[in-house]
């Protein structure tokens, strides 16, 4: 897990170091502040797929929930519904559709790409039916505006944006949850191999469901951020396509869609490769227009490079393991 | 013992020295074995013992570490199961390879189809399709479709795919294990058929008895070595299992008889989703081994899936230790004091790519937990004592059980439950695929374990295990309940006469 994570460390450095010669503003307080900005809202992402990503399943319905959740978060705000009540409601609305996905895939035995699928589709819709499809604001709301997207200045010139502090405070959570209790091993056993966790006697079920109900939650939570953060909410397009950043990430991070491997510092260190990468590409006077195929091409090599040292390092314990056991014979 | 073959022409099939190695197992080494035309050869041994390496290498299914094999006297390479059939050696699996929803013709034919004109020349496949037919004595139209025959036809079927490849060795793997009686003659007569035709088997088997009937020569492996060669008349019960063993059997099965305590297992007309037409009533007493022998396909695994509550009972019910229960899962079986050694620890049994501490604590975490988070020094603790009460060789605790030998690895499966102190014990096929050093360990546990006052049930296929370690033996048969014998009762004859229906069940 530790050399994965140094893999992904070395790619963040190089292209970070590579930029800062190229660009001098590159290294500037306002563009460093909204690398971190961004880097961490789609980390918050990045690892609420993780919980899903790690028992073997997916979501594809991450980008349309934070459409949803930040569309109903607007309608009721301009309702002048109180603003704790709303967040309470919006909280409740997501854990309730991590529920939902959970119950479907484990009761009726459906298949996770199939019903988060779906729901990509489903929220999308609802967001635009329920808002008439009107682009929305959160005007008169500064307290809140400020705790979601607030700055908190660190010397005289720097300011660490609010998103920041979430992205702590949830992969404290995260990584105390995976490494330290047990159902963060259960996660990890049921990722490997589901059957051996049952027979273990592990509710693989309920484990499965409380990952969607973790993943949607704190989808949620980037919902809210991400409505502060854009300052309008537009249900067609707010969130669209987050789902496959937030996957991208956990697999550049070190998590197998096959299941059972996840690393917490990986993943936060991949979402900021992908943030770094768009920063670059218009850094460096690359045309926007190869940001996707940049994107794209990046992950991809990254996924290989990680294979291939997989691949050697099984190799290499395998090896070890003969050696060992001619020595002592 | 060759030089009576160096006189005449080469043997047909010849291997020399070959060694082969797996991370943690070294599964053969130094194996030489020839076989002569129109021969028999049956070759023997306990689980692990390296047969099934042998047959892939000869098969061309894994190529050796070391050695070489001659065809016709002539060095080869089997580098593929294809090179294999061009030198006319056919492996036939436990598992039938024939894909079911094809008629035969498609079936034999399958991959090197007669063409005319580009197209399937039909007629050809069926006219020669049906002479192969008839050289394993089966008398069927051959499009009939392959999943509506019974598996002794199908193997028949497969026989005659190798035959049609023009094949002049066949390696049979344990072809009688999932065999009726009648359907076990057929095959004998089909094999003793070949043999006057000029066509080599190489016959796998678990049952001596068939070995007895059928073979003309044995070689018996041990550990992946020859352990031991066998001739005509030398080919008897008694001689085959000390050259198995190595050792009298008396020594290596460690059972010691106590009496028995209060009932800990109790099931009453308990029906499986696997047969839920039959259902099954017994009791298992605390201190008792009792084991559950039958052919493959006899419902015994379902039985401990459902006692375990991987496969919920559709009907009838079990108590244990007086407890009614109908567990729905096997959480609820752990809670009231079950645990369960699956049959494939690979899919069932570990988490491979984690370590021997997060493996053999895992059911345990459930009690050792504080608040929630892990205690690594009861998870220390648990790991360190399965280790030391199994002899599990292992670098350490941290090493991945993907690494571990077989028999290292069954360790572990079967230590993890240990620290849960489990009631009663439910192993399926607890040896299979492990060396004899991890066996005698597992025997020594099973025993000891019944000395502590544990009920431990076991299924196992390998006769001399069910004979050895079995206090009573539950014979099961197309998912009933074919009968019970005591240890008295106890043969292998008696075994095979209920495992294969061919005395009515009088129960």
């Amino acid at each position: 897990m530790k050399k994965n994570n140094l893999g992904i460390l070395g790619l963040f450095l190089a292209i970070f170091i590579f930029t800062a010669l190229q660009n001098d503003s590159f290294l500037g307080a306002g563009n460093m502040q909204n690398l971190i900005k961004w880097s961490s809202l789609y980390a918050i992402i990045g690892l609420a797929v993780a919980f899903v990503v790690i028992t073997g399943g997916i979501d594809l319905s991450i980008g349309s929930v934070i459409g949803l959740v930040a569309s109903v978060l607007a309608l009721m705000m301009g309702k002048g519904i109180n603003p704790a009540a709303c967040l309470v409601v919006v909280v409740v609305l997501s854990a309730g559709i991590g529920l939902l996905h959970g119950l479907l895939i484990t009761k009726v035995k459906l298949q996770p790409f199939v019903v988060t699928l779906c729901g990509l589709l489903f929220y999308r819709g609802l967001a635009r039916y329920l808002t008439d499809n009107q682009s929305m604001g959160f005007q008169g709301h500064d307290a809140l505006d400020n705790f979601f997207s607030g700055k908190m200045p660190i010397g005289s010139n720097f300011f660490l944006p609010a998103p920041f502090f979430f992205l702590v405070l949830v992969a404290v959570l995260a990584t105390v949850f995976l490494n330290r209790t047990v159902w963060g091993r259960y996660l990890f056993a049921l990722g490997n191999n589901e059957n051996a966790a049952r027979y273990s006697g592990i509710n693989t079920d309920h484990l499965k469901i409380l990952a969607y109900v973790v993943c949607s939650t704190l989808t949620g939570l980037a919902g809210v951020l991400f409505a502060f953060e854009l300052n309008s909410v537009q249900p067609a397009s707010t969130g669209e396509f987050y789902e496959l950043y937030a996957i991208a990430a956990a697999v550049l991070g070190g998590c197998s869609l096959r299941g059972g491997t996840g690393s917490v510092l990986g993943l936060i260190i991949a979402a900021a490769v992908i943030r770094l990468l768009y920063n670059s590409i218009n850094m460096l006077g690359i045309s926007t227009h190869l940001e996707y195929a940049i994107i794209g091409a990046v992950i991809l090599a990254g996924v290989i490079a990680d294979e291939l040292v997989k691949r050697y390092a099984v190799k290499r314990r395998a090896a070890k393991a003969l050696a060992e056991e001619a020595a002592r014979r | 013992m060759t030089h009576l073959a160096q006189a005449a022409p080469p043997p047909l099939l010849e291997a020399r020295l070959l060694s082969k190695q797996f991370p943690g197992v070294r599964a053969l080494r130094g194996v030489s074995l020839t076989l002569q035309r129109g021969e028999v050869l049956a070759v023997i041994g306990e689980n692990g013992a390296g047969k099934s390496t042998l047959m892939k290498i000869l098969a061309g299914v894994q190529l050796p570490d070391a050695g070489e094999i001659l065809v016709d006297g002539r060095p080869v390479r089997i580098a593929g199961v294809r090179a294999a059939q061009q030198l006319g050696v056919a492996l036939i699996h436990q598992e039938l390879n024939l894909a079911d929803n094809l008629d035969i013709g498609a079936n034999l034919f399958l991959g090197r189809e007669p063409r005319r004109c580009g197209f399937i020349d039909r007629s050809r496949i069926n006219t020669e399709a049906r002479t192969h037919l008839q050289r394993v004595g089966l008398d069927l139209p051959p499009d009939t479709i392959v999943g509506t025959l019974s598996i002794g036809r199908q193997q028949l079927v497969e026989i005659a795919k190798a035959l049609s490849s023009q094949a002049r060795v066949l390696i049979m793997d344990e072809p009688s294990s999932s065999l009726s009686q009648h359907e076990t003659e057929i095959l004998f007569r089909v094999v003793r058929d070949l043999r006057t035709q000029g066509i080599s088997v190489i016959y796998i088997s678990h049952r001596l008895g068939e070995v007895t009937a059928l073979a003309d020569r044995v070689v018996v492996l041990r550990d992946g070595e020859i352990a031991g060669e066998l001739v005509r008349e030398e080919i008897q019960h008694d001689a085959m299992v000390r050259l198995m063993v190595g050792r009298d059997l008396s020594q290596f099965y460690q059972r010691q008889p106590r009496p028995h305590g209060e009932l800990v297992l109790e099931v009453d007309h308990l029906r499986t989703p696997a047969h839920p037409r039959r259902d099954i009533s017994f009791q298992v007493r605390a201190g008792e081994i009792v084991g559950v022998a039958g052919l493959v396909g006899a419902g015994r695994t379902e039985l401990l899936q459902t006692l375990f509550g991987v496969t919920p009972a559709v009907g009838g019910g079990m108590r244990v230790r007086g407890q009614s229960l109908r567990p729905r899962s096997p959480q609820a079986a752990i809670a009231a004091g079950m645990a369960l050694v699956p049959e494939d620890r690979k899919q069932h049994g570990l988490i491979l790519a984690m370590s021997v501490r997060e493996n053999a604590s895992l059911p345990s975490l459930r009690r050792d937990h504080r608040h929630g988070f892990l205690n690594r020094i009861a998870e220390q603790t648990v790991a360190r004592n399965t280790v030391e009460k199994l002899g599990v060789k292992t670098p350490g605790l941290e090493q991945t059980v993907l690494l571990l030998s077989g028999g290292n690895q069954q360790k572990i499966v079967l230590g993890k439950w240990l620290a849960l102190k489990p009631h009663l014990l439910l192993l399926d096929e607890p040896t299979r695929g492990i060396d004899i050093g991890a066996k005698r360990e597992i025997y020594r546990l099973m025993d000891q374990l019944a000395a502590d006052g544990v009920a431990v049930l076991f299924v196992s296929s390998e006769m001399e295990e069910v004979l050895g370690m079995s206090d009573r033996v539950l014979v099961m048969h197309e998912g009933r309940l074919a009968g019970e014998l005591t240890r008295e009762q106890l043969s292998e004859e008696a075994v095979m006469h209920l495992a294969t229906g061919t005395i009515a069940s009088h129960n």
